[in-house]
């Protein structure tokens, strides 16, 4: 919570400015009845119509005075909090993007989103509803005591005996709603989680018509959501009901207590009448303040479970590590990680390149091939071990420096709704030629040029208006658009034929001598001319070496060569 | 796909929205009746009340020891009474209040997402995620806020004003002139502003949704965006669009919060001509003064609830323009409705023909012209080609995701829009190269297809299908959940859960769309004789690259540019020399 007013502190001025004009609006706005008694109690005898439409017209300009106050201020605070609003949600988008891939893997995607949207929007109604309400109210709460307490002090201690009453249970109450409301924002998170499943899988919802039971999915989901909303609000609504019954039975002990004192001949009942009165206004005023804890509460869980993001340390810091003698390219040395701490996902892996050698990985599904691109790209840093770039630990680069060093074409899509074009570009305003020349180079040119627009074709949202294929090209036209120092093909091109393929090899061997490339594949012809082969097994190297080398003195790589070779052996003895 | 312009509908009128939301409300009938009714005896209970307190107050006289103390404690005594009862109506009040609010978010939501997996798949291709989301998110929180804590609030403000309006016409009726000039006033002016603010909200619902888009599709595309380090590219790009955003929700705000101000300015200016005319009318000695001043009372009681009523117009405002939202996902057009006579597809044996197909996504650009081919029951056909020449559409067309143009596709000569799409669909087992996996246990996963399958069965077919070790080695084997973060498991491991959950299904038919793509060779040779297994006795289509697979194939169909360029067995194509004589060639230049 104190995090998120943290944002309202640059406007404390204004809202100062605000505070007073709201303070003169409600004193104009009180004076308007007495103008009133005045009609009627001078004006009126005194039998002058000019004095009671004198006295008209002072009403009509104070309520005139009080209108354009209350509107000038109700719309600069609205101004001021959508400001400080707009910041906190920057502020939070920028943290998520800096949380490492194991701590958003924590928070959850979905999760992520949701405290970007529904609980930025919590915390807008709070403040709303605090700037709207919450300056008025304890005024007239404030004024209403203090009239009261010039009527009869004994009086307004029976008053101030609520206060701590109704005070506790305001307190005791938000400290129930708060979880409750967080737990609401949980079962939120839950919801959009199953709608995004459903998004994603829709081909394979409607396929296995499956429609029905995903119905009922989400039907349980969104009861819970209902179930936990309510039960939030409920806490809430219980206390402020709870604080209207203490001051209603106040009110009633205030009876007997001023009978008795006037019986006694200590007080008027006169007194009693206009205490009653006040004390009218002072419930009015708790009733609303109730309804802004309510406000407040579900604002405070929400302000806490963005605090929680706010409160991720950096992750994956730049470390002052010496630079290693010796240096390569590239150094995996004694590399050792798991994702969950339990059975190792790498272990002792390690291997040296030199600049513009191209390393190939390959090995069965699951055995570590994406978790040491993950690693390379410090993703997650290693457990043991260490990863060396010309001789720099990678956890001592710093993060825009090393990202620099990149080129990346990962397994998922991630395809903008943007510009072929910008999407080869991702944000990183390299020359046009660059651009073309990647296309090229990752046999995308041919394709793009068929596009109507060609380089300015619009893709649709995650580049639904492409094929498998064509997406992978594209990726990898992003991937070597910058003429990186490091390739990182991860099973980039397993949409290709083979034609195509053996194309892309082709013109990244010539085009890119500078870069060290490593190429993660399944087929051993996207590898067989790599100057060193790593072979994975459940995380280890069971094989390191040139193709030729391999075939004899690693029988895993020779079997998966053999069983691809045949088939194509086969395909040749057929078309012979 | 290429997306599809939408075409601008025309809203809807109002009415029919105030009409359509009302019955989300109307449908708790009972709930909201006891509510309403609730709500007045609680209203007249606080009525009653200051009566007694002041009979209370009138017994305790007026000096030293007249009080009647027996009178007062009876009276309290009967007040306390009274608020506890107050209390119980108010609790039970906010119960049932809380209960319709949640069921109508509950149905609201509960009818968008059915909505949504009744649309056609395009509906998907062509929307940010997050903007769905956010019309299940927001936009309905928005109209249970605003709509419906306001609704019961609007029936006691009704009650108060017509009350008041009645004491008052038998104080003084001639001041009541009063009102018909500045009750219209505050009419016009709560209708004014609700129109004025209409369009900013709408446009805050807007900025919103496309904003909610950007960041589920961000942040989903965390990886890719951190592999490049264009963090703060996209955040500068956040910067817009949330700035867009806070500004229409300001604008929006700003001008909704006109609405209390300015009707309270209406009734202090009635209270004024009220206490002017009132006072004249006490000088041409037509009124009491004790009337005057007791009509003014009453006229507080009578204004405020009005200034409350618009105050209550303004906020709903913003729920109008949500619901806007959420009923343009109602009104979507759905998957064209089964023929009224159509025929569930049972007893296939498998025979799928296409004659003269002619499709395209959008009506100008045709994907796939004139294609004819005959699929006889348990044969092969495999579907080959260039990357983008429009495989993945014959599938599309098969399982219904889309509609052909012209022509007509049989499955053992019934039409297929003959049949339920439920029916069509699910003679088929689908396997994409896109794997598929929800939030769940791995059992969970692989079961999805088939009811009722058994933990044997599902073990059974992962070990079929190669995964069964993997599986077993995780923390809690088959119980494990398989979350979204994708800690642990590959690409190829998911693709091959779906291999298996493709096996516990009998259907007759299957589509193989680069099924093993993520698969390494090893393990594909391993799962090759579950493979077969798999493709036995049923008609297939196979989508594939390495040309090996489906050598054998029954009917090979080549595509290039979108259409199908040659068809026929292998040995038939080779003689051709053709596209797919080069194609297979090719294959050698890398070996």
């Amino acid at each position: 919570m104190k995090h998120t007013l943290k944002y309202l502190k640059p406007y404390m001025g204004f809202f100062f400015v605000i505070l007073l004009a709201k303070l003169t609006a409600a004193v104009l706005e009180l004076m308007i009845p007495s103008a009133l008694g005045d009609i009627l109690d001078i004006a009126a005898p005194s039998g002058s119509v000019s004095l009671i439409v004198r006295y008209g017209l002072k009403m009509a300009i104070f309520a005139l005075c009080t209108a354009t106050l209350n509107m000038s201020s109700n719309i600069t605070s609205s101004h001021f909090i959508h400001k400080a609003v707009e910041r906190l949600r920057q502020d939070l988008f920028q943290k998520v993007s800096t949380l490492s891939s194991a701590q958003l893997d924590d928070v959850t995607e979905a999760s992520a989103v949701t405290r970007l949207t529904s609980d930025t929007y919590n915390i807008t109604q709070m403040l709303i509803g605090c700037m709207t309400m919450g300056i008025r109210t304890p005024i007239l709460m404030v004024g209403g005591i203090i009239v009261a307490l010039q009527e009869d002090v004994m009086l307004t201690l029976v008053l101030f005996l609520a206060v701590p009453m109704v005070t506790l249970v305001a307190i005791h109450g938000n400290r129930i709603a708060v979880p409750k409301f967080r737990a609401r924002q949980a079962a939120s998170d839950h919801m959009v989680r199953t709608v995004q499943e459903n998004v994603t899988g829709i081909r394979v919802i409607k396929a296995l018509s499956k429609t029905e039971h995903e119905k009922k999915r989400f039907d349980a989901v969104n009861a819970d959501l209902a179930e936990k909303t309510m039960d939030a609000s409920l806490v809430s609504s219980k206390k402020s009901n709870t604080n209207i019954l203490i001051l209603n039975l106040m009110q009633a002990l205030m009876i007997l207590v001023g009978a008795l004192r006037v019986n006694a001949g200590l007080m008027t009942a006169g007194k009693i009448v206009a205490f009653m009165s006040y004390f009218t206004m002072i419930t009015n005023a708790a009733l609303n303040i109730a309804n802004i804890l309510m406000m407040v509460s579900n604002g405070t869980a929400s302000a806490q479970r963005m605090a929680e993001i706010f409160e991720k340390p950096q992750d994956l810091q730049v470390q002052d590590i010496p630079q290693d003698e010796n240096p390569c390219a590239l150094e995996f040395r004694n590399v050792r990680f798991s994702y969950l701490g339990q059975a190792d996902n790498l272990e002792n892996l390690s291997f040296r390149l030199e600049k513009g050698q191209t390393l190939g990985i390959i090995g069965a599904t699951g055995s570590g091939k994406t978790t040491l691109v993950n690693l390379l790209l410090r993703f997650y840093d290693v457990d043991e071990g260490a990863i060396f770039i010309h001789g720099q630990d990678i956890r001592s680069i710093e993060d825009g420096a090393l990202r620099e060093k990149f080129g990346v074409a990962m397994q998922s899509d991630f395809l903008v709704a943007d510009t072929t074009q910008n999407n080869i570009d991702f944000y990183r305003h390299l020359p046009k030629e660059n651009l073309l020349e990647a296309a090229k180079i990752a046999q995308a040119e041919e394709f793009i040029r068929e596009k109507e627009g060609g380089m300015d074709y619009p893709l649709a949202i995650k580049g639904a208006n492409l094929s498998g294929g064509q997406k992978q090209r594209l990726l990898i036209a992003r991937a070597v658009a910058s003429k990186p120092e490091i390739l990182i093909l991860d099973d980039s091109s397993s949409a290709l034929d083979y034609r195509t393929d053996a194309s892309l090899r082709r013109a990244l061997s010539e085009n890119l001598h500078d870069t060290t490339k490593i190429i993660v594949a399944q087929r051993v012809s996207s590898i067989a001319n790599a100057d060193l082969i790593l072979v994975l097994e459940d995380g280890k190297v069971i094989g390191q070496g040139k193709h030729q080398d391999l075939l004899h003195s690693c029988e895993e790589y020779a079997h998966i060569a053999r069983i691809q070779m045949e088939a194509v052996g086969e395909e040749v003895a057929h078309c012979g | 796909m290429a997306k599809t312009e939408q075409i601008k509908k025309t809203r809807q009128p109002r009415s029919k929205l105030y009409s359509r939301l009302w019955r989300y409300v109307d449908s708790n009938r009972p709930l909201v009746v006891t509510a309403v009714c609730l709500q007045t005896i609680r209203q007249i209970a606080d009525l009653v009340c200051p009566l007694l307190s002041g009979l209370a107050i009138d017994a305790i006289g007026l000096g030293k020891g007249e009080a009647d103390l027996p009178k007062v404690f009876t009276l309290v005594a009967v007040i306390v009474l009274l608020r506890l009862v107050k209390y119980a109506l108010l609790h039970v009040g906010a119960i049932l209040n809380q209960r319709i609010s949640s069921r109508v978010s509950y149905s609201l939501r509960r009818d968008v997402f059915q909505k949504l997996l009744t649309l056609p798949v395009s509906y998907f291709d062509n929307r940010q995620t997050g903007d769905i989301l956010s019309v299940l998110s927001y936009d309905v929180d928005t109209v249970k806020n605003s709509l419906v804590n306001n609704i019961q609030v609007l029936f006691s403000l009704v009650l108060d004003i017509a009350i008041s309006a009645i004491m008052m016409a038998l104080i003084l009726p001639e001041l009541m002139l009063v009102f018909c000039v500045t009750v219209p006033l505050s009419i016009a002016f709560a209708v004014f502003i609700s129109r004025y603010v209409r369009p900013f909200f709408r446009a805050r619902s807007k900025t919103l949704g496309k904003l909610n888009g950007f960041t589920e599709e961000m942040i989903s595309g965390q990886k890719t965006i951190r592999a490049y380090g264009r963090q703060e590219e996209i955040v500068a790009k956040y910067a817009v669009q949330n700035h867009e955003a806070a500004e229409a929700s300001q604008k929006a705000r700003a001008r909704g919060a006109l609405m209390g101000p300015g009707m309270n300015l209406i009734n202090n200016i009635s209270l004024t001509l009220i206490s002017i005319f009132g006072g004249i009318l006490y000088l041409m000695k037509r009124a009491l003064l004790g009337d005057v001043s007791a009509f003014v009372q009453y006229s507080r009681r009578f204004l405020e609830p009005i200034r409350r009523v618009g105050d209550i117009l303004g906020d709903l405002q913003s729920a109008f323009s949500a619901s806007e939202r959420i009923f343009d996902v109602l009104d979507e057009p759905t998957e064209t409705a089964d023929a009224p006579d159509a025929k569930i597809l049972t007893d296939v044996a498998g025979e799928v023909s296409m004659e003269h197909i002619t499709f395209g996504y959008t009506e100008d650009k045709t994907v796939i012209s004139d294609l004819s081919l005959c699929a006889k029951p348990g044969s092969l056909v495999a579907i080959v080609g260039h990357t983008g020449a429009g495989k993945t559409t014959i599938i599309n067309l098969l399982m219904r995701f889309y509609d052909a143009q012209k022509g007509l596709i049989a499955v053992d000569g019934k039409g297929i829009l003959t049949l339920t799409r439920d029916s069509l669909r699910r003679g088929y087992t689908m396997v994409l190269q896109d794997t598929w996996l929800f939030e769940g246990t791995v059992f969970e996963n692989v079961a999805y297809g088939k009811e009722g399958v058994t933990l044997q069965q599902v073990e059974e077919v992962c070990k079929v299908a190669g995964i069964h070790d993997y599986v077993r080695h995780l923390p809690q084997g088959y119980d494990t959940i398989i979350r979204g973060g994708g800690t642990g498991i590959s690409k190829g491991q998911k693709q091959m859960l779906t291999i298996a959950r493709a096996m516990l299904m009998d259907s007759p038919m299957l589509i193989l769309d680069e099924a093993t793509s993520n698969v390494d060779t090893r393990t594909e040779q391993k799962i090759q004789s579950a493979m077969r297994k798999l493709m036995e006795g049923r008609t297939c289509f196979v989508i594939a690259h390495r040309l090996s697979t489906i050598r054998h194939a029954d009917l090979i169909l080549v595509m290039e540019n979108g259409s199908v360029q040659e068809q026929g067995t292998h040995e038939e194509l080779m003689a051709k020399n053709g596209v797919y004589a080069a194609l297979y060639h090719s294959q050698f230049e890398n070996g």
